[in-house]
């Protein structure tokens, strides 16, 4: 119900200012105007209310009428979100795009889920069952790879009175009665939740196992768990868009959600045109099928772009009280902070260092609090992953939000602008990032892969720090003076940079490496690393090292061996010690 | 005519640099269009920044010199600021609000349209594509331009970006269609204007150009709108009109500046220098007007020019726009120091939209890995320079001094070249292979064997032993 909740007083900006309120609650979604601009409530004082609008507010005048349904913002949570795309306020564009033409007009109220298509509804409850809070009534197969479990809303649990049969139902056909006192209450396979509100979930559970990514750097150097939070800082042209692409294509989660939150409209185009023809490999399906996408652009409003990081995490919990692993990539944060801080401006808040306001910490808190590893009500695991990225002003990591971010999140994956310069992708310096999810996650490496994993890695880790030390030497004085040993550790470290840290995310092969491949490729360089070891101190000049062909083979070992030939790569340490036996002399 | 609502009012309570403050008013709509005429008669536009019960604040876009609290008749108009969008645009001359400079009267347009524009659905554009070839190999070959794309450039005082500029209108070629150009000049000097013009004039191209100029002594705040004019523009001849647009604007620092006068006239509370904190949302309502839609043949290109206050690339306004910008070309002083045209620096330039669209079937196999390869070795160099520099060119290896040699060569050979000089991509990849063809092939990691089998030049000379 549509009811009058004021008049404007004054618009500036996204932010319009009511008058005569009487009713409104902080957090309502009001209508502003006689367009239906949609709006939240953000500061009550007195008679007069203060809303966010999230669309744009040209033409508003003072007097005209504000409505208001009585609801706060929220999304609409049911079968039909995958292979979807929407805007901030779950708006679906595409639907958009057909009744109203390339751009975006303003005032366009589309219900987020189609009410026609019909879902087979499979019924796990039936009548006379008591059923809990957040329980599993029935299932719908949304797409062939995820099983949308249909639950009760959080607050509604009692005794089934009626459930309806196996069958083809939309989503405005209920399909269950509950027992509610005089008047029952009505079932469907959708609700709505406000995206501002943490979804329950029974207990929480601690992270032990990676997510895979793919990428070598991450999976073996700095990786990160199920249910962990990782946040991505670079500048402008250091790669983090194609990190978040990567991610999105490669990483094990069952359900993606990708949130453009500020960014260029054509990098979402390229998304939306390249995943429906890429295949997971895990599951030969096309990735649009376990994919959500929200998209705010640059150039729309800025108040949806605050919002479209809650509508993400929401739409996240969701699917991870189903019990699957759901990996939200956010880029990137830091326009959602500077739309906060333009908010913050408009409603004449005072502003902390940069203009950004005090409870822009508080806010990355409750965001990054919202991922981790739960039980659900039906007893099932379920995860969330952020994976965040971040873009400094000036690529200066102190700046608020990258080091406000970083007390909220215990993986960090610094890009560097010098190895981008280098075209050394990803350009995750090894220097600057770190995992905090190493002990949580050893177990799964050594369980499934290698027991060596923990050790070859922190052989690797030496090396690289090592090497930097001896980079500063040489930067000096030249490598000519170093002794051969350490010679070996600058051409060995060389070695890894090139062919393991490096990975083209535009070649077929490279892609993408399994944690095996991975291992292998490790296992390789560091049997090479000792092996020459032995040789350089026996004299072998460590340059000369170069001109063996195993050399060229290591070197190129990431194309040669695609993931049908790791049994080919797990010879090849022995087929390195061979070779450079024969150089003994 | 149109009907406008004629509410006239007297004059206004308070004026404050660019902007005044009016009372007793009702009906006023926010972003709408004002005219204000001054106790001469003379009339100019005003846009309201806020408007609230019996209030509102309105920035005049032609100055405030000569309003007087008193007599001042003030009109709201109840639209937004539109533009008559014609192809007679075309071979024109504006100024920074669209009326006519070139003495002919204003073209009969086909079509209003709201300056702002509206923002295009993602999920309707179509991913740029279709390189455009330039000339200048060192967009060409290391940072190709895309139609449909945004490519600042980022320049200095003094640096010859114009030039860059001109030339690439002149040369630029897709597939042999070429392009209408849209020429947006906020807050330059008259000679720069004047030399755009002239070099339009001379390549016969002036007829194909439509031109919007707000020139250094014009009230700043004009330069607000001139842009969003020049788009609207460009938007109508692309879509509506399926025609190739190239969009040229400079100097988007002046533009910038413009609006953090603004907002500190408005008392609002900045963000970094300054710049108010939603410069990039606004900076954004410009650059992402360039693409292409699905369906549509049209496209916008957009080519900023901006120059970085004392060449700090972590200015705000070049460190933003790097942001929403698809890649940028940097010049660098140092080498236009050396008298290398054009500076474009190696190792900071980048254009995002390259990936997609070269190497085989689009430009040549080799092409990604050859670019990549110059990047890393030129890289490379840098390193070896900044070393020889410390314990001299002497200490330094064989393979070193090969690098170095390579650098020179890169500089000089490929990335040097004339203004009236185009080279082709494919004579551009050629000469790129002639050049790392000075280093030894082990060093060419980036690169497959089949594609170094085919194009690297093997040398006669002896391979160089290491150290």
């Amino acid at each position: 119900m549509l009811k009058v909740a004021g008049k404007i007083y004054r618009v500036v900006g996204p932010v319009v200012e009511v008058e005569e309120v009487s009713f409104l609650r902080m957090l309502d979604m009001v209508e502003v105007g006689e367009q239906h601009l949609v709006g939240e409530v953000v500061r009550l004082k007195e008679t007069h209310a203060f809303v966010q609008v999230y669309e744009d507010t040209t033409s508003l005048k003072a007097g005209d009428f504000v409505y208001t349904q009585g609801y706060p913002l929220y999304v609409e949570l049911g079968p039909g979100l995958l292979g979807n795309i929407y805007d901030g306020i779950q708006r679906p564009l595409e639907v958009i795009r057909d009744k109203e033409g390339y751009f975006i007009n303003r005032g366009v109220h589309i219900a987020a889920l189609d009410r026609e298509k019909k879902w087979h509804f499979v019924p796990l409850k039936k009548e006379g069952d008591k059923i809990n809070p957040g329980e599993a009534i029935g299932q719908v197969q949304e797409s062939s790879l995820i099983r949308h479990k249909i639950l009760m809303p959080s607050s509604w649990g009692g005794k089934l009175k009626w459930v309806a049969a196996e069958g083809d139902y939309s989503l405005d056909q209920r399909i269950a009665l509950l027992e509610n006192g005089q008047q029952d209450r009505e079932v469907f396979m959708y609700q709505r939740w406000p995206v501002r509100k943490v979804r329950p979930y029974k207990e929480r559970l601690s992270i032990i196992e990676p997510l895979i990514t793919g990428q070598r750097v991450i999976d073996t150097l700095f990786p990160v768990g199920k249910g962990g939070c990782v946040a991505v800082p670079g500048g402008f042209g250091t790669g983090k868009t194609v990190i978040q692409h990567q991610l999105a294509k490669w990483s094990d989660a069952e359900v993606v959600i990708f949130v453009g939150c500020g960014e260029r409209g054509n990098e979402m185009t390229d998304v939306l045109l390249n995943f429906p023809k890429i295949i997971d490999p895990r599951t030969q399906r096309p990735l649009t099928e376990r994919t959500i996408f929200i998209a705010n652009t640059s150039n729309m409003p800025v108040a949806a772009r605050e919002a479209s990081i809650y509508t993400g995490i929401t739409m996240a919990e969701y699917y991870r009280d189903m019990g699957y692993n759901v990996a939200l990539m956010a880029d990137s944060t830091s326009r959602w902070a500077e739309a906060l801080r333009e908010l913050s401006g408009r409603l004449e808040e005072m502003p902390l260092e940069e203009g950004f306001p005090a409870y822009l910490p508080s806010r990355l808190a409750e965001f990054y609090e919202r991922a981790g590893r739960v039980k659900t009500f039906n007893a099932e695991n379920g995860s969330i992953t952020i994976i965040a990225s971040i873009s400094p002003p000036g690529g200066d990591f102190s700046e608020p939000v990258t080091a406000h971010t970083k007390r909220f999140i215990r993986c960090f994956w610094a890009l560097d602008r010098d190895l981008a310069n280098a075209r050394h992708y990803p350009s995750i310096s090894w220097i600057d990032s770190y995992s905090e999810y190493i002990d949580d996650i050893k177990e799964w490496w050594h369980k499934n892969i290698d027991a060596e994993w923990l050790s070859l890695r922190y052989t690797i880790m030496e090396l690289l720090q090592k090497e930097q030390r001896l980079l500063q030497v040489v930067k000096l004085v030249g490598a000519d003076v170093l002794p051969q040993t350490q010679r070996l550790v600058l051409e060995v470290c060389q070695v890894f940079k090139n062919t393991f840290l490096q990975q083209v995310a535009f070649d077929k092969i490279d892609t993408y490496s399994s944690a095996r491949k991975q291992f292998l490729m490790l296992k390789a360089i560091i049997c090479f690393y000792h092996k020459s070891e032995e040789l350089v101190k026996k004299g072998i000049n460590a340059a000369e090292l170069k001109e063996i062909p195993i050399y060229q083979e290591i070197m190129r070992m990431k194309l040669t061996y695609s993931e049908n030939d790791l049994d080919k790569l797990a010879k090849l340490p022995r087929k390195i010690s061979e070779a450079l036996e024969e150089l003994d002399f | 005519m149109r009907d406008y609502s004629l509410r006239e009012y007297l004059g206004m309570d308070e004026v404050v640099g660019p902007i005044f403050f009016i009372r007793n008013i009702h009906n006023v709509g926010y972003n709408e269009l004002v005219e204000i005429v001054d106790e001469e008669g003379k009339a100019r536009m005003g846009i309201t920044l806020e408007v609230g019960k019996g209030f509102a604040v309105v920035q005049v876009l032609g100055g405030t010199s000569g309003i007087s609290l008193k007599n001042c008749k003030v009109r709201f108009r109840e639209e937004p600021l539109m533009i008559g969008a014609c192809e007679e645009v075309l071979g024109r001359v504006f100024d920074g609000l669209g009326n006519p400079l070139d003495g002919m009267p204003k073209p009969v347009y086909e079509e209003l349209i709201d300056v702002n524009g509206m923002a295009i659905n993602p999920t309707s554009r179509d991913y740029p594509k279709n390189i455009i070839e330039t000339g200048l190999s060192a967009i060409d070959v290391m940072n190709t331009l895309v139609r449909g794309q945004k490519l600042p450039i980022f320049s200095g005082s003094g640096l010859p970006h114009d030039l860059i500029a001109t030339q690439i209108c002149r040369q630029a070629r897709v597939k042999n269609e070429s392009f209408c150009v849209i020429f947006a000049a906020m807050g330059v000097k008259y000679d720069t204007a004047r030399f755009f013009i002239k070099s339009f004039e001379e390549s016969g191209v002036l007829e194909r150009v439509a031109i919007f100029l707000s020139l250094a002594d014009s009230p700043s705040i004009e330069r607000l709108q001139t842009p969003r004019l020049a788009l609207a523009c460009a938007e109508f001849l692309a879509f509506k009109k399926n025609m190739h647009v190239l969009v040229i604007m400079t100097d988007m620092s002046n533009y910038c500046e413009a609006l953090r006068e603004l907002s500190t006239v408005r008392g609002e509370i900045p963000a970094r220098k300054g710049y108010p904190g939603y410069l990039y949302s606004d900076l954004a309502s410009l650059y992402e007007r360039a693409g292409m839609i699905k369906g549509i043949n049209g496209s916008i290109t957009q080519l900023p020019i901006l120059t970085m206050p004392n060449d700090d690339i972590t200015h705000p306004i070049p460190d933003l726009t790097g942001y929403i910008t698809e890649g940028q070309i940097v010049l660098e002083r140092e080498m236009y120091a050396r008298g290398i045209y054009p500076p474009i620096a190696g190792l900071p330039s980048l254009s995002r939209l390259m990936k997609d669209n070269i190497g085989e079937g689009l430009t040549r196999s080799d092409h990604p890995a050859l670019a990549s390869q110059l990047f890393a070795c030129y890289a490379h160099v840098k390193d070896i320079r900044a070393l020889a520099s410390i314990i001299g060119e002497e200490e330094l290896t064989p393979l070193d001094h090969l690098y170095l040699k390579f650098g020179d060569e890169f500089e000089k050979k490929f990335l040097s070249q004339g203004y009236h000089e185009r080279r082709t991509l494919e004579e551009g990849l050629d000469l790129g292979w002639e050049i790392i063809s000075l280093l030894p092939e082990s060093e060419l990691v980036r690169i497959k064997d089949q594609e170094l089998k085919k194009y690297y030049k093997k040398r006669n000379e002896s391979k160089p032993g290491r150290d």
